[in-house]
């Protein structure tokens, strides 16, 4: 394959329109008629509804309903689809369930109005005991099969004798870790427009997945699929959040059916902390053992999360235990526990986040007790094939990230013992950790259309999270069409094109990419077969075999060419198109397929104050092809940065006795911020997979994020002597 | 509900005659709308952010009179006579502004949601302090969160910006190496 656009950096396609302002994000299309759409959401963590007075806010001027479920008309389905779709409350009963729940929504003509009709809603409740501590639940902990990488997985593996393996270590270390329950919050908070015309239904939602905001809303309002058409074209950030169609969709949707206008719900921002999911905190319990010479002799890696009384999430953390390190002896455990809170959702690297802060600050650990090197412990159990199942994997260069990493930040200037080296009055700590995340592909459907004028039309109903996929998919498109970039569009985030996988999982570039190759492949072949057929064409009775795509032409090995423009207007002047579907093959049975890579982190700690400055990382990453460096460059900045949020700021923190976030909005809820960032240098080791996908790619949004916190915990050690197994690393924890 | 309302919404019009992006707008908005509100409803001028309505995001900045603001903590009864910059006011014609051509062109927007009150901000600071260090930029825009990007991008596309405007070469964008043909590589 050629690739003349494949791998070049070119600049996002969609900056121009997010510079001038000129992108319409979901609440922002324009809709006539359109009125505003509030909700109002429980202040109790559990409870019944006993008695809703919405007349004061019904008297107030441009309010046309408020609807609760008194009102509301009743859903002739279940809102809720197979798979990891998320179980909603759409104002059908008197339940509350946790706190923030939908539990009315008031509709008026100005949105200041309808949030002033939505605070005049008083509501009279039956109080029940809630419990929001998963300490209080533990005795009802139970397995659960976990969705991860499109398919469920089991709880529990285990191979070898681990606790023999534990005692024949030279060294052990048994620790509990724990992360704390994190809210997504992207700056756009979950938007929705509704709009019906008789029984057919339009949204304009901010989504990671049209297709399924689709079949949840046919579903629940009983309507054929094809009634319902979900438009996304930008989204403000998602993270996860919005990978599922929550409440506040199906809300919106039933609320304009019901005032029979156009209705345009937002979540406020306290709205975003409990209804839309979270990373659920995590209790682990990581044992690791190995000889002298830092072989692993045993793995045990075990995980309690929680999730809701209604719904099933299970936070993976313990999934990489099973692949990541050479050891005769491995075990994992996943248990959940049910509390009285919104289900918490995937959240960028699922599992893998939280669980690598754990294995990897006790490896580290570990080292410290052999008096290793950290690096030199991992490089003992390297593993060369899976070890969950002996597969081979498609492809791992982590051997190459761990040197190139170590390289570049200068790992050999680390200071061997803790607490030994200041910088300004500032302890200096250098720690590791190793990223690894499974490269995920799921089916997905593309169309290629060749225009008259010579350019191309290219979709798929992906949707452009900021990733970089109105431009990647374009550069793929151009390479097999044998166009340059600036003659192909990609349009996306429209339910009426071809069906494309949630954009989550790190697998968008790998699903849709692939879809979008072989969709421009089938096009490219068409157009060689209706040249050599057409009796006017140079190319007429050539064999296809001879002929390839260059510069908007068709060419013979000979030399003879034909354009697409002269070979369209021969064949009538209409546009040609094909689709293009793909879908994992057997070679997913064959091989292991990750992302690897390694995180170096330099932090500086202030000894009287205790805070926590990250002052470098270095990221090295093999994660397949690199379709195009500059918006890969920008998922891993990315991923790293949600590493020193989630190592050092976030943190969803509950009363426990009200049953809900006391950290609601982002004056509370710490993200990193400008300050907060030092050098970051992320760096790539392109692989050639011929086993992964069609396109090669393994996939970047999540791979950045894993074992980032781990890196920079594992450099506080190093600073201070001190071991915080308990995230975020906040100035208390280190005084 | 945890939040009571202090005092009921004056259902009064406001004749608000302000300036926006240099052009005078006469309009009749509710009394109690905020600056966002009526700019994106209103004025349909989308390209400020509504992102959390208390002034924590940064994403709804703009420039009033010189200064720089939340709009969502701006009530449109503040506004009459005053002149407000958002960032559809950047660019002059169909040319972009440096600051939205080198936002562009370092991958400074990402999911673009923060971009808007990013670039605002950034202008706001160039216009008082052409020379800004990075110390300086990253302070300035120190109000404005980013959940996507890692920051880096936006400091450089403001640093280059900052050279365009004073007639300076512009470093081109960081890209980060690529090591090839590494296959398997053991």
């Amino acid at each position: 394959m050629t690739t003349r656009n494949v791998g070049q950096p070119f600049v996002r396609r969609d900056g121009r329109a997010k510079v001038t302002g000129e992108a319409r994000y979901s609440y922002e299309v324009a809709v006539p008629d359109a009125v505003y759409g509030v909700l109002v959401t429980s202040g109790i963590a559990k409870g019944r509804i006993v008695e809703i007075d919405t007349s004061a806010a019904e008297r107030e001027a441009g309010v046309l309903a408020v609807i609760s479920h008194k009102n509301a008309l009743r859903l002739p389905g279940e809102p809720h689809l197979e798979g990891p779709d998320r179980v909603v409350q759409a104002l059908q009963d008197d339940r509350i369930r946790y706190s923030n729940q939908p539990i009315a929504v008031a509709v008026a003509d100005t949105f200041e109005r309808a949030v002033h009709a939505a605070m005049l809603v008083r509501v009279n409740a039956e109080v029940a005991a809630h419990t929001v501590r998963v300490e209080d639940e533990l005795h009802n902990a139970f397995p659960h099969k976990i969705m991860a990488g499109g398919k469920l997985q089991e709880p529990d593996e285990s191979h070898g004798d681990v606790a023999a393996g534990l005692v024949a270590g030279a060294a052990r270390v048994e620790e509990a870790y724990e992360t704390p329950f994190e809210t997504h919050n992207p700056l756009e908070p979950h938007a929705t427009v509704a709009s019906w015309s008789g029984d057919r239904l339009t949204v304009y939602d901010a989504s990671q997945w049209v297709f399924a905001v689709k079949k949840k809303l046919a579903k629940g309002f009983g309507i054929p699929p094809e009634n319902v058409r979900v438009v996304t074209k930008f989204v403000g950030g998602a993270f996860g959040c919005k990978g599922s169609a929550w409440s506040h969709v199906v809300i919106a949707a039933l609320a304009a059916k019901q005032v029979a206008r156009p209705v345009k719900l937002a979540l406020s921002r306290h709205q975003m902390f409990g209804p839309v999911g979270g990373r659920p905190r995590t209790r682990q319990k990581v044992a690791v053992a190995a000889q002298r010479d830092g072989k692993l002799t045993a793995i045990r890696h075990e995980t309690v999360s929680p999730t809701s009384r209604f719904d099933v999430f299970v936070e993976a953390s313990a999934l990489q235990a099973r692949h990541l390190y050479a050891s005769p002896n491995i075990e994992s455990r996943h248990r959940i526990v049910r509390l009285d809170i919104g289900t918490p959702t995937f959240m960028r690297a699922p599992g893998e986040s939280s669980g690598s802060f754990a294995l990897e600050s006790a490896m580290d650990e570990l080292a410290h007790r052999l008096e290793m090197d950290p690096l030199a412990l991992r490089l003992a159990s390297y593993a060369e094939k899976d070890p969950a199942d002996g597969k081979p994997f498609s492809s791992k260069s982590l051997r190459a990230c761990y040197q190139e990493g170590a390289r570049r930040f200068g790992w050999e200037k680390r200071p061997r013992t803790p607490r030994s080296q200041t910088r300004s009055g500032q302890f200096v700590g250098m720690g590791m950790a190793t990223a690894m995340y499974p490269a995920n592909f799921a089916p997905a459907q593309a169309l290629a259309r060749m225009l008259p004028d010579g350019s191309a039309q290219v979709e798929s109903g992906t949707i452009d999270l900021g990733t970089g996929a109105y431009t990647v998919f374009a550069q793929i498109a151009a390479d097999e069409l044998g166009l340059p970039f600036e003659k192909v569009r990609f349009d996306l985030g429209d339910s009426d094109m071809p069906e494309a996988p949630i954009a989550a999982g790190s697998m968008t570039a790998a699903s849709v990419g692939s879809a979008v190759l072989v969709a421009s492949r089938a096009l490219r072949d068409r157009l060689i077969r209706t040249a050599i057929v057409d009796s006017a064409s140079p190319l007429h009775g050539l064999a296809p075999i001879e002929i390839r795509a260059e510069d908007g032409r068709l060419v013979a090995t000979s030399g003879k060419s034909d354009s697409y423009v002269e070979l369209i207007r021969r064949a009538g002047g209409k546009p040609i198109e094909e689709r293009g579907k793909t879908a994992p093959g057997d070679e997913r049975e064959k091989f292991s397929m990750h992302g690897f890579g390694a995180h170096f982190a330099e932090v500086l700690v202030d000894p009287d104050l205790g805070t926590v400055h990250v002052s470098r990382m270095v990221g090295v990453f093999a994660t397949g092809r690199i379709l195009n460096a500059r918006t890969a460059r920008s998922q891993f900045l990315g991923g790293m940065v949600w590493g020193i949020g989630m190592a050092l700021h976030e943190h969803s923190v509950f009363d426990e006795k009200l049953g809900r976030i006391m950290t609601r909005d982002l004056s509370d809820y710490h993200v990193a911020v400008n300050a907060d960032v030092g050098s970051i240098e992320p760096l790539f080791l392109e692989e050639e997979d011929a086993h992964v996908d069609p396109a090669g790619v393994k996939g970047a949004g999540e791979l950045g994020l894993c074992g980032a916190a781990a890196a920079i915990a594992n450099a506080v050690f190093n600073a201070t002597g001190k071991r915080i197994r308990e995230l975020p690393i906040t100035p208390d924890k280190l005084l | 509900m945890d939040l009571v309302p202090l005092t009921t919404p004056s259902r009064e019009k406001l004749r608000l005659a302000f300036t926006v992006n240099g052009e005078p707008r006469d309009l009749v908005v509710e009394s109690y709308k905020t600056l966002l509100e009526v700019l994106r409803e209103d004025l349909g001028l989308t390209g400020t952010k509504h992102g959390c309505e208390l002034g924590e995001c940064g994403a709804c900045a703009v420039i009033l009179d010189g200064e720089l603001v939340l709009s969502c903590l701006v009530a449109a009864v503040e506004c009459p006579g005053r002149s407000a910059t958002t960032v559809e006011g950047l660019r002059q014609g169909p040319e972009l502004h440096p600051l939205q051509q080198c936002f562009a062109d370092h991958g400074a927007a990402q999911c673009g949601y923060c971009t808007p009150g990013m670039l605002v901000a950034a202008k706001w600071l160039l216009d008082r302090n052409p020379r800004a260090t990075r110390g300086e930029i990253a302070e300035a825009l120190s109000g404005q969160i980013c959940r996507c990007t890692g920051y880096l991008q936006i400091f450089d596309a403001v640093e280059a910006a900052g050279r365009t405007l004073r007639g300076e070469p512009a470093p081109a964008p960081l890209l980060p190496s690529v090591h090839r043909g590494s296959t398997n590589g053991r």
